[in-house]
């Protein structure tokens, strides 16, 4: 197989594999009616992993080659992420508790 | 199986060596796009971050829930356009890649484009279609944040559909030269990066909102 | 006619409501829009007179230079600084008097303080922090220019867009009274109604653009143009900390442009994010404020801490002590930095736990700030050194840093934060940092670098006497400040009750007084230093003996920076070769050296960043929409410039280059015992050593 073919071979697996877990989603909205918390955690797993599907095959995010520092800035981003996305959501949803 | 030995210069895409000036000279360009992207992630953080924070019954202040407004089909035709159009999207990069094909480089081009105005189009109509039924960013703290998210990612994609008209124009213009494929990468990563940020709208406001 | 000057009517300068209400504080306002007026109109006729528009647009407005654009950012930064200092020293002079009800408004005074605080911060010490990260940082690693040039530029207009506006706003309508954090409800437009809160939106969103930006820039400027052989553990301390505080600016920018522009959400279309009303969490905002602006202060104070790491190792003639632990510190400071914010609203009501991490994080950040401290300390001892400029505002920082850092480990603790919030012990506190380690670093900088920017040194004489006013003054300004905290008297207040605060309310007020001689000495100095520049020339481009790479090159810096990009194999690379005992090497060939055309892209950009921002705060729209359209069109247009670099040709660079060679090898180089004198022309000639 030449390189054009693998990459876009490449492209369609990330697009099925998307697809596949968008559905899965979308179809954790049926499991919705017996079991909420399930649901959540349906949707947030596939949400997540979708992520990393799409960073690995369309943006081609990988772990391998010499270049590793460059991708310390896409872990150190969700570091910083993590830090203030989070902390904002554990302050807010601590005064909003203590406000009840 | 893995027929890319060659080195990355910076995260994510990369034209490969047989580009010669261009891929050497993408490697800053590309790189400092990337910085910008995660900047801009900060900003789509906090603003989920903000989202999370307003679901609540004090924010929703008596108006609309999220169960009077979403619609489900409208949000699941949206996610099929976005992706479709990251799938094109990585087309276009190959055609440049791999032949340097012109016309084969605008016609998925102009497909994501197409397919990004879609997405647009439907997610206007809900806008619309929310607002008559008073769920108007004035209403309350929760869709305040709503629009705020939701419209921050619908404004970038219109700033991707300029991007592609521009890009169109460019090529016309200056066919394939080194600057227009950096800017055709920094393009691409840009597109995937909003489709990767609506994985995250679609599973925290729409599904999560709505389960 | 709303609809065509929005809320502008002649009504809005304080020259009509001088003329209407005459009293001290209406006076007072009309006075400083007359400078505003005066001085824009005095340099306008100068230009003219001097024949100066056209070399002003063709080698600064329009240059990509990162040189010249440093400098302008300089020259921003001490202009807004004249502005911040005069502000401090009116609100002292009134608090001096408050006893008595003062002399200003309260309102007036709520303007001062928060255009003290907005200018202090985002348009003083940003601005020289950037703009010696762009002088410095390619210099240091051997580039020609920042990776990006052209949005180089771009930021540079952006933040002098905001800067714009904050004094547009002294002539035409009011500034907001919300204090530099702008908190809601009181800025929503329920409570502040007028274009005070707006002038300030506009302002910090657009220059906290130009910010982010700028951070891209230089990240990218220090990831990916390093001259061969730099590895990231060989560059100068002063590289390092602007690679820190370059991410922590990708980082740190968005929440202050998201909570302003929600705030403009808010104000201009009705949204509920911070309102009272519907659902609105104003306890937010100041979460996402200070996510901003904590990091912030250290993206101010870690570039200074590089400029001392310099300073310390050039003028005691050593080797920088702990380099690898100076790396680490820093890059500790710059995470550990982003995880301290709720220090600053330690009494907003949430649970003790997690005032408790906060509170545990903010004490954590003071260890590798100490580890810094002793790291420079330790550079010191035994070093050769000369108590130049420069060093005496490090020593002025050593003493005054720690105790303005104690003080803060001090607030860090939640419990004893309740007692002393909101109070001038506060004030004292973030001042005791911020001056010492932030202006007296960039002033060091100034005297260190200026030589190498313009060709001669500033005068030695002049600039201790300004260093040492600088550090009396300071003492006296804000030491009282700590007393006057610990005994109850709040901040922000126009006026007192209580008469015990009077002495050091007057003491206070006289060191502003010493604060001001000082901004004037630093003019002055430089005013001196420009008419005898002949003596203090330094052409040669060494005058301190220096360690890094910025050294090896003539002075002023050419264009082009390096006629042969070195190849590095050492930390203090010039030092390096000076040891070996042949530093200077004519290059075996030259080449042609592509570099940056001049373009008008960041003045357009800085010119309809500015107009929007005031038509907005005014609620002009046609003219918003047509100055917003100017920016994609902008944009785009350039994309489809083709030739945006201009070839140098060899043979001027051999030329230039040879003949300041030849005046190396035909000049006697001085001792360090000569730095002083107008022998020194730059060149340096090995020394005794450590004493």
């Amino acid at each position: 197989m030449n390189e054009e073919r693998y990459e876009r071979f490449h492209y369609i697996i990330g697009a099925t594999a998307s697809a596949i877990l968008t559905v899965l989603a979308f179809g954790a909205m049926i499991i919705g009616e017996w079991d909420r918390t399930l649901a959540l955690w349906v949707i947030g797993v596939s949400a997540v992993v979708q992520i990393v599907v799409q960073l690995r095959f369309f943006l081609h995010i990988d772990f391998s080659r010499q270049k590793r520092e460059d991708l310390l800035l896409i872990l150190f981003s969700l570091l910083m992420l993590t830090m203030l996305a989070g902390g904002t959501i554990w302050i807010l949803g601590d005064l909003s508790k203590r406000m009840m | 199986m893995n027929p890319n030995p060659y080195p990355k210069l910076h995260p994510g895409l990369n034209l490969g060596p047989a580009h010669g000036v261009a891929h050497e000279g993408s490697e800053a360009v590309l790189f400092g796009f990337w910085i910008f992207l995660m900047s801009d992630l900060i900003i789509f953080g906090i603003l989920f971050a903000t989202y999370a924070a307003s679901t609540g019954p004090m924010a929703i202040a008596g108006g609309p829930r999220p169960t009077d407004l979403f619609d489900l089909v409208s949000v699941s035709i949206q996610t099929a356009f976005l992706l479709a159009s990251s799938l094109t999207c990585g087309m276009a990069i190959l055609a440049m890649k791999y032949g340097e094909n012109v016309s084969r480089v605008k016609l998925w081009l102009v497909v994501t484009a197409l397919l990004g105005a879609g997405f647009l189009t439907f997610e206007l109509r809900d806008f619309a279609s929310m607002m008559a039924h008073q769920g108007t960013p004035m209403r309350s703290a929760w869709l305040s944040s709503l629009y705020a998210l939701v419209g921050l990612h619908g404004l970038h994609i219109t700033m991707g559909l300029l991007w592609i008209l521009t890009m169109l124009a460019l090529i016309q213009v200056q066919r394939l030269s080194n600057k227009v494929k950096t800017r055709l990468l920094m393009f691409s990563l840009y597109w995937h990066f909003l489709d990767v940020i609506w994985i995250g709208i679609f599973s925290v406001v729409f599904l999560a909102g709505l389960v | 006619m709303s609809s065509l000057f929005g809320r502008l009517n002649g009504d809005v300068t304080p020259f009509t409501e001088a003329f209407n209400h005459p009293s001290v504080s209406s006076l007072v306002a009309a006075g400083a829009a007359s400078m505003v007026v005066v001085g824009a109109v005095a340099l306008l006729i100068l230009l003219t007179w001097f024949r100066l528009w056209k070399p002003l647009w063709r080698d600064w407005l329009t240059s990509a230079d990162h040189k010249k654009i440093g400098i302008m950012y300089i020259v921003l930064g001490l202009v807004m600084l004249a502005r911040g200092v005069i502000e401090g020293v009116v609100m002292r002079g009134h608090q001096a008097t408050a006893l008595q009800g003062g002399f200003l408004s309260s309102e007036h005074y709520g303007e001062l303080f928060t255009t003290h605080g907005t200018i202090m911060v985002l348009f003083v010490a940003v601005p020289l922090v950037v703009g010696f990260i762009n002088i410095i940082v390619p210099l240091q690693i051997g580039a020609r220019d920042m990776a990006f040039p052209v949005l180089n530029q771009v930021s540079l207009g952006l933040t002098a867009a905001g800067a714009v506006l904050l004094m547009v706003s002294l002539v035409i309508g009011k500034f907001s009274t919300g204090g530099w954090t702008s908190y809601p409800p009181y800025t929503g437009v329920v409570f502040s109604p007028g274009v005070g809160p707006d002038y300030w939106i506009w302002a910090v969103a657009i220059s906290g653009i130009g910010s982010t930006l700028s951070g891209v820039n230089f990240a990218a400027t220090i990831y990916k143009c390093r001259a061969p052989g730099m590895s990231l553990m060989r560059m100068p301390l002063f590289t390092w900390t602007a690679l820190c505080a370059a991410i922590m600016l990708v980082y740190a920018m968005p929440p202050v442009t998201v909570s302003s522009l929600m705030l403009a959400l808010d104000r201009y279309l009705g949204f509920h994010f911070f309102t009272n009303d519907l659902g609105g969490n104003m306890m937010n905002y100041a979460n996402i404020f200070w996510m901003f602006g904590h990091p912030e202060v250290y993206i101010l104070a870690l570039p200074a801490y590089g400029v001392w790491s310099e300073v310390a190792a050039t003028f005691s003639a050593k080797t920088i002590y702990g380099y690898d632990s100076l790396v680490i510190a820093t890059m500790a400071i710059a995470v550990i930095s982003f995880t301290v914010w709720l220090h600053h609203f330690f009494t907003m009501g949430q649970s003790t736990s997690v005032n408790i991490a906060f509170g545990i994080a903010t004490m954590i950040i003071a260890v590798p700030t100490g580890v810094k401290v002793y790291d420079w300390m330790a550079t010191l001892w035994r070093g050769r050194i000369r108590m130049t400029t420069p060093m005496i505002y490090l020593i002025g920082f050593f003493i005054l840093f720690v105790i303005g850092g104690l003080t803060g480990v001090i607030l860090a603790n939640p419990t004893i934060d309740y007692q002393v919030h909101n109070t001038l012990f506060l004030v004292a506190h973030f001042h005791n940092v911020l001056i010492p380690a932030v202006l007296f670093g960039m002033l060091a900088g100034i005297h260190y670098w200026f030589p190498k920017l313009f060709g001669f040194r500033l005068d030695e004489r002049l600039g201790r006497w300004t260093a040492y006013l600088w550090i009396v003054g300071f003492c006296l300004t804000f030491i009282p400040l700590y007393v006057l905290g610990l005994m109850g008297m709040p901040r922000r207040m126009a006026t007192f009750t209580n008469p015990s605060y009077e002495p050091w309310v007057l003491i206070a007020g006289f060191g502003a007084l010493v604060v001001l001689m000082a901004l004037i000495m630093v003019l002055v100095t430089i005013g001196y230093s420009i008419r005898y520049r002949d003596k203090l020339a330094v052409p040669l481009g060494d005058p301190w003996d220096g360690r890094t790479l910025e050294w090896a090159i003539p002075a002023p810096a050419p264009a082009w920076n390096f006629a042969v990009i070195p190849k590095i194999n050492s930390r203090d690379a010039f030092s390096t070769e000076k040891e070996k005992g042949n530093p200077y090497v004519r290059p075996q060939s030259y080449d042609d050296i592509a570099m940056p055309k001049a373009t008008a892209h960041g003045f357009i950009l800085c010119v309809a960043a500015s107009v929007m921002g005031f038509a907005l705060v005014w609620h002009i729209w046609w003219l918003t929409a047509l100055s917003f359209a100017v920016i994609p069109v902008a944009l785009i247009a350039r994309a489809f410039v083709r030739e945006t670099e201009q070839l140098i040709p060899a043979a001027e660079i051999a030329h230039a280059h040879d003949a300041w060679l030849n005046a190396v090898w035909s000049t006697r180089g001085v001792t360090r015992d000569e730095e002083d004198s107008p022998a020194n022309r730059g060149l340096a000639a090995p020394d005794g050593g450590p004493a």
